[in-house]
């Protein structure tokens, strides 16, 4: 089996090391729009916190008897990053070792870890949309109130849009970087 | 037959073409005032942002009201010398400090003029000052809450007419006596057919610190007892020099209307600030005992503080050659105006037959030339023809008020004959006039007293509008027109309605403000001794008969809702604070039966409402802004049992304090 080229590789490593921005960034936005609120409110979920207008939307969940969302009941936040760091050594391994297979592994892993990622956002979004006080003061019956993974929907007067961010932009630009080098090779390799 | 039938014909057709030609003989209206594109001009789509801020005035409201322009638009009235119970402003304990004066709580005054801070001679959109005309103050505004930051009282003055306009940089707002008085550090009981003796005017300069804004009354200087009416700061060239108009040189004290109306020429007086404050500075100022009142907001605690000083430095001009001098000016001068170059100071005298137009390089010129016509109460007389750059012939009648636009011309109000005259200042000659609705009194340009004039409208405010909207019994609104100055043709493209009686506004261009506008007060920087930060912290204590209510407001509810154990005779104090964090969600508190307001409470800002309850019963308390869907739910009872009873102070939301058995 061939090794990676040397442009290839370099690319990949850079692609890799520019995930480290999402330190420093939010990766995902959850945006919400409304009659009252036309300038819109943003949740921005960073790999360890939240921010944007948090203490906002909790006031206003409150009717609906969402639970108040805070960074303390989230695990994910206490080793998210380390998570992150790991794919950054990952792809530095596959730049430095050039191996196919390496990278090919490392596709899996990043489709596996997107849905385990997106199906534990689906999780607590259910569970927030879902699991209401009864004491609400505002019951719409079969309603829910669980924001979308990804595009947008309407919960009562809130048109909800769900998106990556900066963060989430790079980490998945980065993961196709690698799928179109993995790709390209294969064509190489056919030919 | 047929001659008496063409007969008939030709009478019939005269009658017809006189009745046709008769509506012609009324003056023109309206519909023949305005041309058609007038609406577009000053539409502003709904959701659509004006283009400037209109800051305007009150007048006799003692308010000040915040237009857009050009749709006319109300937006605020800002409380400044009178009391608002809407806002709660001089109602709760922490507003009632910014009306303290030497004569103690006064809820009420009349707000003349509005000058807005200035760098460079070019606003710089930080605040607005204006003055109270009866209880002589000065106020600022901050503008970027658009509230009263501060208030400072003016000692040795009365009739705080000609104020508080504004220097280049703002080093100084300036407050000048309308009413000649017995200084207050002398005797005070005269009689007042003692006035030629004993009555004195002064002008005060108010320094303004250029981070704080916080003011100081810098200095004052004694004058003969005329009357001051109207001011304005030199600027560029004449930057230094304060140009003062006024009347009554004849020192009139009683029927002024015939008595202070006989002189040919009263004057604008020129003050050379910065000779003023060398001699401050050269120890030349006599400390004088008085007492006034300065009143400071604090933005952490949202708390108003009064302290009362006690001294002012007094500068006499005959111990200070070459600051003050004297320009003869024609019949009772009202406006005084400088142009943006600062060459020119514009005199209106309101009952004379032209407009002189002075010239700074002249003054200066004839002020080293000694060139005098005599003294005046021992201030040097400057001579007419010496100082004078011309007069604008047959302008109209009645002058009042002079602005700029930043082409050299200059557009001034004409109460008598009730219009707007365009005239440029190089050559003096009149360019155009338009009616006003009906006898206009001060003018606005945006930016017409700044070196930087933005132009493109000029504003009218009038003090008569008779028919001009439809009738409300003997009290009419008051009004104001917007004029088109953009073309060679003045064109009125807009009534509306204003607050109060409107005297003078100036407008700024609305980014200058908007982008600063502060949207709510942070929680975590309320800094207030009876704050709440959360519902946790909610409590009711007592001291001695006084009961304080910490308490909460949270869209939908207040912390604590029940309340028991509070006794007649008891002073029962509300802190309520405000914890919402996000843009527009006041919250409102009142109770019933309270001799008092309401509060009005912002995000983040903890207000307080004295009440002294007169009777034993229980009584509702409630949110009084529409704060959510939940609205009317906002609400609460508190009990109040007999002095004698033994009921125990408890408070709760949501479970019952005491439980029930």
């Amino acid at each position: 089996m061939t090794k990676i080229n040397g442009v290839s590789r370099v690319i990949i490593a850079i692609s890799s090391l520019l995930i480290a921005i999402s330190f420093f960034v939010p990766i995902w936005r959850i945006d919400l729009f409304a009659p009252q609120y036309p300038e819109g409110l943003v949740m921005k979920i960073w790999l360890d916190k939240l921010t944007g207008d948090v203490e906002v939307i909790n006031g206003l969940n409150h009717y609906i008897g969402m639970k108040k969302i805070s960074v303390e009941m989230f695990p994910e936040f206490e080793f998210l990053k380390y998570i992150v760091a790991a794919f950054i050594v990952y792809g530095l391994v596959i730049a430095i070792t050039g191996s196919r297979k390496i990278l090919f592994s490392y596709l899996v892993v990043s489709v596996i870890c997107g849905i385990l990622a997106l199906y534990d956002f689906y999780q607590w979004g259910y569970d927030y949309g879902h699991n209401l006080d009864p004491n609400a003061p505002i019951k719409v019956p079969g309603m829910v109130y669980q924001p979308p993974i990804l595009g947008h929907k309407q919960l009562l007067n809130f048109d909800a849009h769900s998106m990556p961010d900066v963060g989430g932009y790079i980490v998945i630009g980065s993961a196709l970087i690698c799928a179109i080098i993995w790709a390209m090779g294969l064509r190489k390799s056919k030919s | 037959m047929k001659q008496s039938k063409i007969k008939n014909v030709v009478l019939a057709s005269i009658a017809v073409i006189a009745i046709a030609a008769l509506p012609s003989c009324k003056p023109k209206n309206v519909s023949t005032a305005t041309s058609g594109d007038a609406a577009k001009k000053a539409y502003v789509a709904p959701g659509k942002y004006d283009e400037f801020y209109n800051i305007v005035s009150g007048g006799f409201s003692g308010q000040m009201s915040i237009y857009g322009l050009p749709s006319g638009r109300l937006f605020r009235v800002i409380p400044v010398f009178s009391v608002d119970p809407e806002k709660g402003y001089g109602y709760s304990e922490e507003s009632k400090a910014m009306l303290n004066t030497s004569h103690g709580f006064v809820p009420w005054d009349d707000l003349h003029h509005i000058s807005l801070s200035e760098t460079d001679g070019v606003h710089d959109g930080r605040w607005a000052f204006g003055n109270a005309n009866n209880t002589p103050r000065i106020a600022r505004i901050d503008l970027k809450t658009f509230r009263t930051a501060e208030i400072i009282e003016i000692p040795n003055s009365a009739g705080n007419h000609s104020s508080p306009f504004i220097t280049e940089n703002s080093e100084y707002v300036v407050a000048g006596t309308r009413f000649s008085v017995p200084m207050s550090n002398g005797t005070t009981d005269v009689p007042i057919n003692t006035y030629k003796e004993n009555f004195k005017g002064t002008v005060s300069f108010i320094n303004v610190d250029k981070e704080s804004g916080k003011m100081g009354i810098a200095f004052q200087i004694l004058l003969p007892g005329v009357d001051f009416d109207l001011s304005r700061a030199g600027k560029g060239k004449s930057h230094g020099w304060f140009f003062f108009s006024c009347y009554n040189s004849e020192r009139a004290n009683t029927l002024l209307e015939v008595n202070a109306s006989k002189f040919d020429k009263d004057f604008i007086m020129a003050v050379n600030w910065k000779k003023a404050e060398e001699y401050v500075k050269a120890g030349k100022g006599v400390k004088k005992n008085v007492s006034y009142a300065h009143n400071t907001y604090d933005e952490k605690t949202h708390t108003a503080n009064s302290t009362i000083e006690k001294e002012v430095i007094m500068l006499d001009p005959k111990d200070c050659p070459d600051m003050v001098y004297l320009m003869p000016c024609p019949k009772s001068p009202h406006g005084c105006d400088t142009d943006p170059t600062g060459e020119y100071i514009v005199g209106s005298g309101k009952l004379a037959a032209v407009i002189p137009v002075f010239s700074f390089t002249k003054m200066q010129e004839a002020i080293n030339a000694k060139n005098f016509e005599g003294e005046y109460d021992g201030l040097p007389v400057l001579k007419y023809d010496a100082v004078l750059h011309g007069e604008v012939k047959k302008p109209g009648l009645g002058p009042l008020h002079t602005e700029f636009d930043a082409n050299g011309n200059a557009y001034t109000s004409f109460f008598v004959s009730s219009e707007i005259v365009k005239w440029r200042l190089s050559d003096l000659s009149v360019l155009d006039r338009v009616p006003t609705y009906y006898s206009v009194g001060h003018l606005c340009v945006p930016g017409g007293p700044t070196k930087k004039p933005w132009g493109k409208y000029v504003i009218a405010y009038n003090k008569i509008t008779k028919d001009r909207y439809l009738p409300t019994g003997p009290e009419l609104t008051q009004s104001a027109q917007l004029y088109d100055i953009s073309g060679d043709k003045m064109q009125l493209i807009l009534d509306f309605p204003t607050i109060g009686e409107p005297h003078y506004a100036e407008a700024i261009p609305a980014e200058l403000l908007s982008k600063n506008s502060t949207k709510i007060y942070k929680i975590e920087e309320n800094q207030h001794p009876y704050v709440t930060k959360g519902e946790k912290e909610a409590k009711v204590e007592r001291k001695g008969n006084e009961v304080h209510v910490y308490m909460t407001s949270i869209r939908s509810h207040f912390v604590p809702d029940n309340i028991e154990g509070v006794k007649l005779g008891d002073v029962v104090y509300f802190h309520v604070t405000n914890l919402e964090q996000d843009w527009d969600v006041p919250h409102g508190f009142a109770v019933k039966g309270a001799n008092n307001a309401e509060l009005l409470i912002m995000p983040g800002e903890t207000s307080t409402l004295m009440w002294k309850p007169d009777r034993v019963g229980v009584f509702p308390f409630y949110c009084t802004d529409f704060c959510s869907a939940l609205h009317q739910e906002m609400q609460g009872y508190i009990r109040i049992s007999p002095a004698n009873s033994n009921v125990p102070l408890t408070f709760s939301t949501g479970t019952n304090q005491p439980p029930i058995n």
